[in-house]
């Protein structure tokens, strides 16, 4: 009778978890078998009424039957809540081609990313960074750098005067003049800032621009370390195919003094209009450091020499983003700025 | 290029290897012309038959012979062409100036096998050619060799190159200057032609004096006298030449003048005897107010600082700048004096830009000439009269020479200067490169004797400069710096800056870039009180303009102009900041100060508290203590209620806030815009970027919200001190959750909302002592603040 029970149960077991579509239901299921009410526990508590040869016998098969039953409960629940976890997924697909949300960040000025470039690879080689006053004594600007009064070199520098001996300085080479006289050697410094000069506003004119003025000073540095150290600036800034020349030119504080040009970087030395068909595009400045200046500040010549270099930061920046107007870097719109 | 083979040679170098190499040892080429590209295969030809054009009333039709033994078949059509003429023929194929093709054709019926062609035709200007052209086609002196090239009989196959002087190479300023730095970069000869001088006459002193007064300023003067001169066109190769160089040829003397200064770099100058009073040249200093009118017809009023050549009645030339109107070389000039001078570098200078004239003359001048060119340049000028026949050269020199500097000896050590270079250049080598430069070696002493047209050397530097050049820039080595290593690294204000970039970029803010000279309307503008400090300038005494003649003072006008144009632009949601100086003046002959600001500006989808919100990051990002904000109702730039001033304990160290209406219309904006400007100087005072680890908390923290009603107008602050001082240690973290006034609380309060986390560092927080807490707080702002729990 019992055995016969058991296996009526056994199939509406299997009925029931047939049917359950949901997770309600087959807790529904469960108490109805395995509750403590439940028509299995109803089996179990009649066991008492049974031979005893019966009862291990159908103890096994209920038993048998409320594990199995355990199981397949376990394992339905299981399959509905992938199934619901499944189609819940599918309502929550997005469209990947929709825009990604940002938050928009500002830029750095492309002039101070030049910079930054410029500073990373001069720190990399043991140069640290000095800053200076923008309104310069006369004597810094050019006295001690061997330009006196009536020197021909001032007038092509179109001076802003601020009062007879204090200008704006024209240049960042009196930075030169104001570390030597606060370090002593070994001296190894940039000095990146404002300068002023009075020429009218034009696509390549600025009365206010940018320098990084670069300064060498110990015992023994040889115009070879000046073309190394700027030979590898040029690399790191232009790529490693980059060729550079020296020209000799003429700087009062600086003797011997030249000029650097780079292979162009858009022609790579075959001519083009970008380099007006040399080849060659200036973009420093530099020499060994005037023994006069040197002497200025109180450094003997006899015992150090340095090498002096000015970059012009602008003329960098112009080339590197392809920029053709001086005039964007100071109109500061935003749709500019923006871009780099 | 063939001036330069008068003293050097440069057969079979070609332009550009010229230009390339004459740059690389320093005399920078700029750029190379060559005179007579536009024209080719034009050749001098004979009319041999010249007959009307039968269908034409102006045409002629020409057989001409250009050499190659047949006759070409040519229609002309200038009134001017006669049988027997040698003229330029244009043969087919030829291409002349503006980009005309000679192409074989008809002309009414008659076959035309070329162009007989005018000067004008040819490019060929009258003072090249020494005459005015007459109308028609150009035709050639009959000693013409047939089938010439034109451009051979016009110094048109020639090539000018245009250098880039430097101001420490006045030499250079010449042909022979040049000529003598070609040698020594090609490895070439050089030398320049003795001057051979016809004299005749009586000797210069019986017919002019020469007196020179302030022999500081006129350093040497040299005069030479020509009699019984005939003023008519130089000759064509001189014409050639100074046109070539940009200068126009006038006549015979003038262009010996011009001439000289171009191949000797020595200024010139030529006065008619007549017309010196007392036939006496004085160098004098001006008198203060005395006049004279210049060659150009200008009057130009002297200061006791101007240099004049004076005869005994008043100033004849503006000594080294131009000469005067009342001496000029006229058509009928028959005694000319020469002046060849060294002046004072200085003087000329200045007083060229009080007269504002710069003539030749003068730029050459300005950069210290050789007084030991003038006699050389005076000779040739006069060697050139003898050449011409254009005059009887008297013989005689008036030569005064004044305080003249003369070069000294420089030490030479040439290990010294291989170590300076880092080269390995052998003395001899050293030598050989000198000596081609005229520095006289001095083997036994070691010493150098530079030439006294070279001023520019006077140390071992300028020495190894030679060395280096003519070695080789680009053989120098290429080394990386050895020695004592160094740290390249930045310091605090510097990393701090790096911090600010990082934290505004962050924040949305974009850098920009402002001129730092203002207008000293600005300050108007800004609705600055006519008594603030900030009106005290630093000023520009020769500014570009009005508008850029101040230093600022305040970086609030650059930010708003910046905002101002991108709404022009339309450009929406801008922010922006400037890490950049302002000047403050201290006293007078003393440097200002230069303090750096953080401006900050935008406008579109912020308000305040996003402007707030960028300086609580940088303050937390540069590690500033005890900021604190307080509301400014009177500053007038701003908005009255929407304003505060920043502090570092009690130190102010900026101001932000939304800008006065009115500001805004001064600039042309018209939406709000928020603006601010942080003292990077005086917040690094206070900060520190230094950071310390805290332990993470081991306990439980207890939230607990308070919901406060309180009167409008007290400050959110007042209630956060009570909280912190109340709370102490045990207040973790405050929020502001929510601030509401309106319709549901009474219309002078508003409802506060903080969010407050406390947590205490060694044990569990209790429920009852968070209420505890609570409550305590909650006491103190109903008897302090009149505060309602909500």
């Amino acid at each position: 009778m019992m055995k016969e029970k058991l296996e009526e149960i056994r199939e509406s077991v299997e009925n029931a978890l047939k049917n359950a579509a949901d997770t309600d239901t087959l807790e529904e299921a469960r108490i109805r078998f395995l509750g403590k009410k439940g028509e299995l526990t109803s089996v179990l508590k009649g066991m008492g009424q049974l031979s005893a040869e019966e009862r291990p016998k159908i103890g096994a098969l209920a038993n048998e039957i409320r594990e199995k039953t355990e199981k397949e409960i376990e394992k339905r629940k299981q399959q509905i809540i992938a199934a619901a976890e499944e189609t819940k997924l599918k309502t929550e697909t997005v469209d990947v081609t929709m825009p990604g949300k940002l938050r928009k960040t500002g830029k750095l000025h492309p002039l101070t990313q030049t910079m930054n470039d410029i500073k990373d690879i001069f720190m990399g080689m043991g140069f640290s960074i000095a800053d200076g006053p923008e309104v310069e004594y006369d004597y810094y600007n050019f006295e001690a750098l061997n330009i006196p009064k009536n020197h021909p070199a001032r007038d092509t520098q179109d001076t802003f005067y601020i009062e007879d001996n204090i200008v704006l300085r024209t240049q960042t080479s009196p930075m030169q003049v104001r570390v030597m006289e606060k370090t002593k050697p070994p001296i190894r410094i940039i000095a990146p800032g404002r300068v002023y000069r009075s020429d009218t506003v034009d696509a390549t004119h600025s009365p206010v621009f940018h320098q990084i003025e670069g300064l060498v000073v110990d015992k023994g540095v040889t115009m070879a370390d000046l073309k190394g150290t700027l030979a590898a600036m040029a690399k790191s800034l232009y790529g490693e195919d980059t060729r550079v020349r020296f020209r000799p030119h003429h700087f009062p504080f600086t003797e011997p003094s030249a000029e650097m040009d780079v292979s162009c970087f858009v022609c790579g030395g075959e001519g083009c209009p970008v380099c007006k068909g040399e080849g060659w595009i200036e973009i420093l400045g530099c020499g060994m450091v005037h023994p006069k200046v040197l002497a200025n500040c109180d450094i003997d010549p006899e015992i150090y020499s340095g090498f002096a270099f000015g970059i012009g930061l602008e003329r960098i920046a112009m080339k590197k983003y392809d920029i053709d107007d001086l005039r964007l870097f100071f109109e500061n719109d935003n749709r500019f700025l923006n871009q780099f | 290029m063939s001036w330069l083979s008068d003293y050097t040679d440069v057969d079979g170098i070609t332009p550009k290897e010229y230009a390339d190499r004459i740059t690389m040892s320093g005399s920078k080429v700029e750029g190379v012309e060559d005179i007579g590209k536009d024209i080719s295969n034009v050749v001098a030809g004979k009319v041999l038959t010249c007959a009307a054009h039968p269908d034409s009333d102006h045409l002629h039709v020409c057989t001409v012979d250009t050499g190659s033994g047949e006759s070409l078949q040519i229609v002309c059509g200038a009134p001017n062409v006669k049988a027997g003429q040698i003229v330029p023929v244009a043969l087919i194929g030829a291409t002349l100036p503006g980009g005309v093709k000679i192409k074989k054709g008809k002309l009414r019926g008659v076959e035309s096998n070329g162009m007989i062609c005018s000067s004008e035709e040819l490019g060929i200007s009258n003072a090249r050619l020494g005459y005015e052209a007459e109308y028609g086609i150009l035709v050639l002196p009959e000693d013409t060799a047939l089938g010439t090239d034109i451009k051979d009989i016009f110094g048109l196959n020639d090539a000018v190159v245009e250098f880039e002087i430097t101001s420490n190479r006045p030499d250079c300023f010449s042909v022979i200057g040049l000529a003598r730095e070609t040698a020594a970069t090609f490895k070439k000869p050089f030398a320049v032609p003795a001057n051979k001088i016809s004299e005749s006459g009586a000797d210069i002193n019986s017919a002019l004096s020469v007196t020179v007064e302030d022999k500081d300023k006129c350093l040497r003067y040299c005069s030479r006298l020509v009699r019984n001169v005939k003023i008519g066109p130089s000759p064509a190769w001189m014409r050639q030449r100074l046109e070539d160089c940009g200068i126009r040829p006038i006549n015979n003397i003038v262009d010996i003048t011009n001439y000289v200064l171009l191949e000797y770099g020595q200024p010139m100058h030529a006065f008619d005897l007549r017309d010196l009073n007392g036939s006496a040249i004085i160098v004098r200093c001006a008198e203060d107010g005395e006049k004279i009118m210049t060659l150009d017809e200008q009057e130009h009023t002297l200061t006791h600082d101007d240099l004049v050549i004076s005869d005994k009645k008043g100033a004849v030339a503006l000594a080294g700048v131009m000469g005067g109107a009342n001496s000029e070389i006229k058509d009928d000039t028959t005694d000319v004096a020469f002046e060849s001078a060294t002046f004072d570098a200085a003087s000329v200078r200045l007083t060229a830009q009080r007269c504002q004239i710069r003539t030749e003359s003068s730029a050459r001048f300005e950069k210290g000439l050789d007084y030991n060119n003038t006699v050389a340049a005076i000779e040739r000028a006069c060697a050139l009269v003898s050449e011409f026949g254009c005059g009887d050269v008297a013989p005689g020199m008036i030569d005064i020479i004044g305080n003249v500097k003369n070069p000294k000896p420089i030490p030479f050590r040439p290990d010294k200067i291989n170590a300076f270079l880092g080269t390995d250049v052998p003395e001899s080598d050293m030598v050989s490169i000198l000596e081609k430069l005229e520095v006289v070696v001095d083997k036994d002493k070691m010493l150098l004797m530079p030439p006294s047209f070279r001023p520019d050397l006077v140390a071992e530097a300028d020495i190894a400069e030679e060395i280096a050049r003519f070695y080789g820039y680009d053989i120098i080595p290429t080394t990386l710096l050895s020695g004592e290593t160094t740290c390249g690294i930045k310091n605090a204000d510097q990393k701090a800056e790096d911090k600010i970039n990082e934290v505004l970029t962050a924040q949305g803010f974009s850098e920009i870039y402002t001129y730092t000279f203002v207008s000293p309307s600005i300050f108007d503008k800004l609705n600055i009180p006519a008594d603030s400090p900030l009106r005290n300038t630093v000023r520009i005494k020769n500014p570009l303009g009005e508008d850029t003649s101040v230093m600022r003072t305040t970086t609030a006008a650059s930010t708003l102009e910046v905002l101002a144009r991108n709404i022009n632009y339309r450009n929406e949601n801008v922010r922006m900041f400037e890490t950049a100086k302002v000047f403050i003046p201290t006293e007078a002959g003393k440097l200002p100060e230069e303090p750096v600001i953080i401006s900050l500006g935008m406008y579109g989808k912020c308000d305040f508290f996003d402007l707030k919100g960028a300086c609580e990051a940088v303050f937390a990002a540069l590690g500033t203590p005890n900021v604190s904000y307080s509301a400014v109702t009177d500053n007038p730039t701003y908005h009255p209620g929407r304003c505060a001033e920043i502090f570092a304990g009690k130190t102010k160290i900026g101001i932000i806030g939304q800008t006065a209406p009115s500001v805004g219309r001064n600039f042309g904006i018209d939406v709000p815009c928020y603006i601010g400007e942080l003292n990077f100087d005086k917040i690094m005072k206070f900060s520190s970027c230094e950071k310390k680890y805290h332990a993470l908390p081991k306990f439980p923290s207890v939230d607990r919200d308070f919901s406060i009603l309180i009167a409008k107008e007290t400050p959110v602050a007042a209630i956060e001190n009570i909280m912190k001082k109340t709370a102490g240690k045990l207040l973790e973290s405050l929020t502001l959750a929510d601030v509401y006034e309106g319709e549901r609380i009474e219309s002078t309060k508003k409802s506060v909302m903080y969010k407050a986390k406390f947590r205490a560092s060694d044990r569990s927080l209790t429920g009852a002592e968070a209420d505890n807490l609570h409550d305590k707080i909650v006491r103190i702002l109903e008897n302090d603040l009149d505060a309602k729990l909500r």
